[in-house]
C-alpha cells in the first residue's frame, strides 16, 4: 500500500513540472517534494498505527459475546418437538417351574409373574416429554407389552406456577407411594419387582388422579405428598363412583452424611376399597371368595448409597429395603405382611453384582408356608443408556411351587433420555 | 420421624425464609467460588458437586432438592453439563424462582462462546456434549467474561447490593486481568508442547495456553479407555511424541498412569476445578496450581 502512494505522490509531483527547468524551481519543486513525502509518511505512519492497534483488539477474544440463540437458523417448528425417548427390553429365562402354574399361596394379587420361558421381550417403552408453555409440562409413556397391547403407562401434566412451592401433578402416573414404585422397570436393579410390589400393589401402583408434592423449605430435605385417584388399580377395583376413590400420602425425608453417603427414607399409606375383587386364580390358601371393603397399605422404605468422595464413577454401592403392611376388612379381614432387602454393587466401572432377599408374611392365611425369593445378579453398562444383565433366582411361592430361575436381559434406551431418581 | 417431621415444618415457619444475604446453588465448585468471590458476605454460596466428583455424573440426590428448594439462584454450567441432574433436583424443588428461564436461573456458557460443537450428533461417539464442550472453566479469561455476567445478575436479583456487586466485580476484574497476564507469561514455554488426555476436558485449557492435544485417553468421549485403544495412543505417540498425560483429579489414575510408564512420559493430575489439588484453594490457586504442574511436566 505504501508503494502504490508513493508512485502515485512522485507521479502527481513530476508531471506539471516537465517542461519548466530553471535551478531554483528545479529546488522550490524539490522542497514542495520533500514537504509532501514528510506529509504522506506522517499519515501513513499513523494509518500504520491504526490499522496495527485494530488487529490487535481483533486478535483479543471479544469480550463476552452476547448469547446466540440456540435455535436462531431453524425456522422449523419441528424445534418444538418434544423430547423422545424409547426403552428396548428383552430376556431369555430358563424357569424350572411352570409358569402358566405360578401364585402367590395366600394372596390375592392375581399380578404374580415369573416371566415367560424361553426368549421374549419385556416391555418396550416410548417417551415423551416437553414444556407446555410457561406453566404447564407434559409427559406421556406408553408401554408396548409383549403381546402386541398398547398401554398408557403415564400420562401427567405438572403445573409449574402453584404457589408455596407446590408441585401439582395429574393424570396418570406412578404413585411416589413407596420407593422403588415411582420407578419404571428399566432402572430396577433387578428384573423382576419385589414379591411384596407384585402381592400388594400388583406390581407398580399408579392411578388416574392428582398429587401434590411439597418440599419443605429448609436445608434438610423434607417432602410431603398427598394423592387422589379414581382408585380401579388393584388392590382397589373399578367403582363407578364420583369423588376421590382411593388416597395415598407420603413423607420422604434424606441427606448425606459426609462427601461418600447418602440417604432417603420414608413412610407412605395407601387407603383404597374393592367391589368383589375376585381370588387370585388357583390360589387354595385365600379365603376362596370375592372380596368388598377397605383395603390399606403401609410402607416403610429405606435407601442408602455409598460413593467414595461422591464418585459413583469407578465404585459405589447401593442399598434398598421396603417393608409393607396390608390391612383389609370387609367381608373378611385379613392382616399381611412382607419386605425385600437388595444391594448392588459397583465393583469396577462399567460391572456391578446385586443380591436381594424377599419374604412375605401370609399373616391371616399362615399355613406355616411364606413365599420367599432368594436373587443373585451382575451387570454390565457400557454406557449409562445400555446394560446386559445375568440374574439367577430361587422362588417358593407356595409350597408345591419352587422355580430356578436365570435370566438374561438386554435394556437399550434410545434417544434423550431424562435424569434418573435418586 | 413425624414427629421430626412437624418439628421441621415449625421451624420453617419460624424462621423468616427472606434473610439478607443471596442465597446461591453452585452446580459445581468454580461457580460456587466465583460467586463467593463476587458476593462476598451478602450472598450464601452452596456448591453441589465437589471437585473430585465427575460432573457428568451425579446424583439427583435429596440435599441437592432441599438446597435448591431454598435458592434464589442457581449457578450452572449449562450447555446440557447438568442434564442428567439439575432438571429433575429443580422440577422436584417445585422453587419458581430458579427455574430455567428465570433471573434466578444463571448458565456460565450462555456469556462464552464454546468450543468443540460437535458436527456429528450420535450417541455412537460417545457422551459428546451437543452443544460444545462445556468445560469452560479451564481458561482464564472465560472466568472474567463469566464474573462480569453474574455480577449483573446479582444486582438484578438484589438491587439493594447492586453498588457492591459492581465495585467487587470491578476488583475482581482488576485482579483477575493483572493474573492473567501473569499466569500468560508463566506459560510461555508451554507453547506448542504436546499434550494427551484423559478426556476431552481441557480443550479450553489448551487453546488458551498454545498447548497441542495429540490424542485423548478415552476411545470416545466419556467412554472407559480400553486396552486395544490405549495400545493405540502409544503408537500414536511413538510417531508424535507428547511432553505429558494429563487427567483431572476426579479421574482415575490407571489409564494415564498405565500411558506414561510405557511411552516414558509424565502422567500430570491438574485440579480442574477448585478444590481439586492442595494448591486449587481458590480461582487463583486453581490457575497457580494448573501452570505450576504444566511447567513441571514439561520439564
Amino acid at each position: 500500500m505504501k508503494s502504490m502512494l508513493w508512485c502515485c505522490v512522485v507521479a502527481c509531483a513530476f508531471a506539471p513540472a516537465a517542461h519548466a527547468a530553471s535551478d531554483a524551481e528545479l529546488d522550490a519543486i524539490r522542497g514542495e517534494i520533500r514537504a509532501l513525502k514528510d506529509q504522506y509518511e506522517a499519515r501513513i505512519k499513523a494509518l500504520e498505527e491504526r490499522l496495527k492497534a485494530a488487529e490487535a483488539r481483533a486478535a483479543e477474544p471479544a469480550p463476552a459475546p452476547p448469547p446466540a440463540p440456540v435455535a436462531s437458523t431453524q425456522s422449523s417448528i419441528s424445534a418444538f418437538n418434544p423430547a423422545i425417548s424409547a426403552i428396548l427390553a428383552g430376556q431369555y429365562a430358563n424357569l424350572s417351574a411352570d409358569p402358566t402354574r405360578a401364585r402367590l399361596a395366600g394372596f390375592p394379587s392375581a399380578a404374580i409373574e415369573t416371566g415367560r420361558r424361553g426368549f421374549s421381550l419385556n416391555e418396550s417403552e416410548l417417551q415423551l416429554s416437553a414444556n407446555v408453555d410457561h406453566k404447564f409440562a407434559g409427559n406421556l409413556v406408553f408401554s408396548i407389552s409383549p403381546e402386541d397391547k398398547v398401554e398408557v403407562e403415564e400420562a401427567f401434566g405438572t403445573f409449574n406456577g402453584a404457589p408455596f412451592g407446590v408441585v401439582p401433578r395429574f393424570g396418570r402416573f406412578l404413585s411416589g407411594f413407596g420407593y422403588l414404585n415411582e420407578q419404571h422397570a428399566h432402572a430396577w436393579d433387578f428384573v423382576d419387582a419385589p414379591l411384596a410390589y407384585q402381592a400388594f400393589v400388583g406390581g407398580q401402583y399408579r392411578t388416574d388422579g392428582v398429587q401434590l408434592a411439597w418440599v419443605a423449605p429448609i436445608e434438610h430435605f423434607v417432602q410431603l405428598g398427598v394423592e387422589g385417584g379414581n382408585g380401579a388399580a388393584f388392590p382397589g377395583t373399578e367403582r363407578n363412583k364420583n369423588g376421590i376413590n382411593s388416597a395415598v400420602a407420603f413423607v420422604k425425608t434424606g441427606g448425606d452424611i459426609g462427601e461418600s453417603h447418602s440417604w432417603l427414607a420414608g413412610i407412605s399409606y395407601l387407603r383404597t376399597h374393592a367391589e368383589g375383587r375376585p381370588p387370585a386364580p388357583g390360589d387354595d390358601f385365600a379365603l376362596n371368595a370375592p372380596f368388598t371393603g377397605t383395603s390399606k397399605l403401609w410402607n416403610a422404605s429405606f435407601v442408602w448409597k455409598y460413593a467414595p468422595n461422591g464418585n459413583p464413577h469407578t465404585t459405589n454401592f447401593k442399598f434398598q429395603a421396603e417393608y409393607f403392611r396390608a390391612l383389609e376388612d370387609g367381608n373378611f379381614s385379613t392382616r399381611q405382611n412382607g419386605w425385600y432387602a437388595q444391594g448392588a454393587y459397583q465393583f469396577m466401572p462399567l460391572w456391578r453384582v446385586g443380591l436381594r432377599y424377599d419374604r412375605l408374611g401370609a399373616g391371616t392365611f399362615d399355613l406355616g408356608f411364606h413365599p420367599e425369593r432368594g436373587t443373585a445378579m451382575v451387570d454390565w453398562s457400557p454406557s449409562e443408556f445400555s446394560r446386559l444383565r445375568l440374574q439367577i433366582a430361587r422362588a417358593k411361592l407356595a409350597p408345591d411351587f419352587t422355580d430356578n430361575e436365570l435370566f438374561v436381559q438386554y435394556i437399550l434406551s434410545l434417544g434423550a433420555h431424562g435424569a434418573h431418581k435418586f | 420421624m413425624v414427629r421430626g417431621t412437624i418439628f421441621c415444618l415449625a421451624a420453617a415457619l419460624a424462621s423468616p425464609v427472606a434473610s439478607a444475604a443471596l442465597s446461591i446453588f453452585a452446580t459445581v465448585p468454580e461457580w460456587g467460588a466465583l460467586a463467593q468471590e463476587l458476593g462476598g458476605d451478602k450472598v450464601k454460596v452452596y456448591v453441589a458437586t465437589n471437585a473430585l466428583q465427575d460432573p457428568h455424573h451425579v446424583e439427583a440426590r435429596p440435599s441437592l432438592i432441599a438446597r435448591a428448594r431454598g435458592a434464589d439462584l442457581v449457578v450452572a454450567t449449562g450447555a446440557e453439563l447438568e442434564i442428567g441432574w439439575l432438571p429433575l433436583v429443580l422440577q422436584q424443588a417445585g422453587n419458581e424462582k430458579v427455574q430455567p428461564g428465570a433471573p434466578g436461573y444463571f448458565e456460565a456458557t450462555s456469556v462464552v462462546t464454546l468450543l468443540d460443537k460437535p458436527a456429528r450428533l450420535d450417541r455412537a461417539e460417545g457422551d459428546v456434549h451437543p452443544f460444545g464442550d462445556p468445560h469452560i472453566q479451564t481458561d482464564a479469561r472465560n472466568i472474567a467474561r463469566v464474573a462480569a455476567a453474574l455480577a449483573q445478575r446479582f444486582a438484578q436479583l438484589d438491587p439493594a447490593n447492586a453498588a457492591t456487586y459492581q465495585a467487587r466485580q470491578k476488583q475482581f476484574a482488576d485482579k483477575w486481568t493483572a493474573a492473567i497476564a501473569r499466569w500468560e507469561q508463566q506459560a510461555a514455554p508451554l507453547k506448542g508442547v504436546g499434550v494427551v488426555v484423559q478426556h476431552k476436558g481441557f480443550t479450553y485449557l489448551i487453546h488458551w495456553l498454545g498447548l497441542r492435544e495429540i490424542t485423548a485417553l478415552e476411545p470416545k468421549p466419556g467412554i472407559e479407555p480400553t486396552t486395544a485403544h490405549l495400545a493405540n495412543v502409544l503408537e500414536t505417540l511413538q510417531r508424535n511424541p507428547a511432553k505429558m498425560v494429563l487427567r483431572a483429579a476426579y479421574q482415575s489414575d490407571r489409564a494415564s498412569q498405565w500411558i506414561a510408564e510405557r511411552a516414558k512420559i509424565k502422567a500430570v493430575v491438574l485440579p480442574f476445578t477448585v478444590g481439586g489439588t492442595d494448591g486449587a484453594k481458590d480461582l487463583a490457586g486453581l490457575f497457580d496450581d494448573t501452570i505450576k504442574r504444566l511447567l513441571e511436566g514439561a520439564k
